[in-house]
């Protein structure tokens, strides 16, 4: 048996189906066993990703296409989204964007910018690669359950 | 998927009710409906986010932009009926240190 089921959506990169693919991403995230805040993570995280393609990859033309890509494994999911648009450089635009602070000028807060952020926060890992388009790799691992089984074993 | 708005003027208070998803499709129409609002000295600015059932960055931008606004003209914004999914966002990206929002703890609570 193969060790995950893989999963590929590839969807024009275009604002109104970016709900849709969270809905698959709750569909697939509920098979793996993930809780109702790990789904709403990852369906947070999986938009920001397609957002960004939505908004920054194809600015000449219209006719891009974002692939969304899901293995599911026992006790994670990784998730994978593609664009092959225009790359950016991850660290420096990860340098430029967070969480605000309590101390910031009003007037100057940013209205963008924390896409990344809150990718960062709400997944376990995520990587990007930009050799020719931009590549997302966010990977969310299943929690409550295997800290129960692994009590369970001690225990008996 | 929609994202819809209305506002009630309550004696000082200006109430809006936000309901549905926000996101990068629907964010638009949010925007320009809070673009709309008219904004007068004196009156408080609640917005109701209990019918919010989803929200991103890009509607977290929305908030931020609003605030910007309302803060110009010297009127005070609050935001209230945030479910724990929306408080925790707000807390992660650290607006919650900045504007003002309430939980609908007190609504579960009634209910």
């Amino acid at each position: 048996m193969k060790a995950f089921d893989y999963i590929e959506i590839r969807v024009p990169a275009k604002s109104q189906y970016v709900s849709v693919i969270r809905l698959m991403i709750s569909g697939l995230a509920v098979r793996v066993g993930f809780s109702y805040d790990e789904i709403e993570d990852l369906k947070i995280a999986t938009s920001e990703a397609v957002t960004n393609v939505v908004h920054h990859a194809y600015k000449e033309s219209d006719e891009g296409e974002v692939v969304v890509g899901c293995a599911l494994f026992e006790d994670k999911i990784e998730i994978m989204v593609s664009d092959y648009g225009v790359s950016f450089n991850f660290e420096e635009i990860k340098s430029k964007v967070g969480p605000y602070h309590e101390e910031d000028n009003v007037e100057l807060l940013r209205e963008g910018g924390l896409g990344i952020y809150l990718m960062e926060t709400l997944m376990d890992e995520v990587k990007m690669n930009n050799e020719g388009g931009v590549t997302v790799f966010m990977t969310k691992y299943v929690t409550k359950e295997q800290v129960k089984e692994y009590v369970e074993r001690i225990t008996t | 998927m929609n994202v819809n708005v209305q506002f009630r003027e309550d004696g000082n208070v200006m109430r809006g009710y936000i309901e549905g998803e926000i996101d990068t499709f629907t964010a638009p129409v949010l925007r320009d409906e809070l673009e709309a609002v008219q904004i007068v000295e004196g009156r408080r600015v609640e917005l109701d986010l209990s019918k919010v059932n989803y929200i991103d960055s890009t509607g977290l931008g929305i908030f931020v932009a609003f605030y910007k606004k309302v803060t110009r003209e010297n009127v005070q914004l609050r935001l209230v009926g945030l479910s724990s999914r929306l408080v925790r966002l707000f807390e992660i990206t650290g607006l919650s240190e900045l504007m003002s929002i309430e939980t609908d703890a007190e609504v579960e609570l009634k209910q």
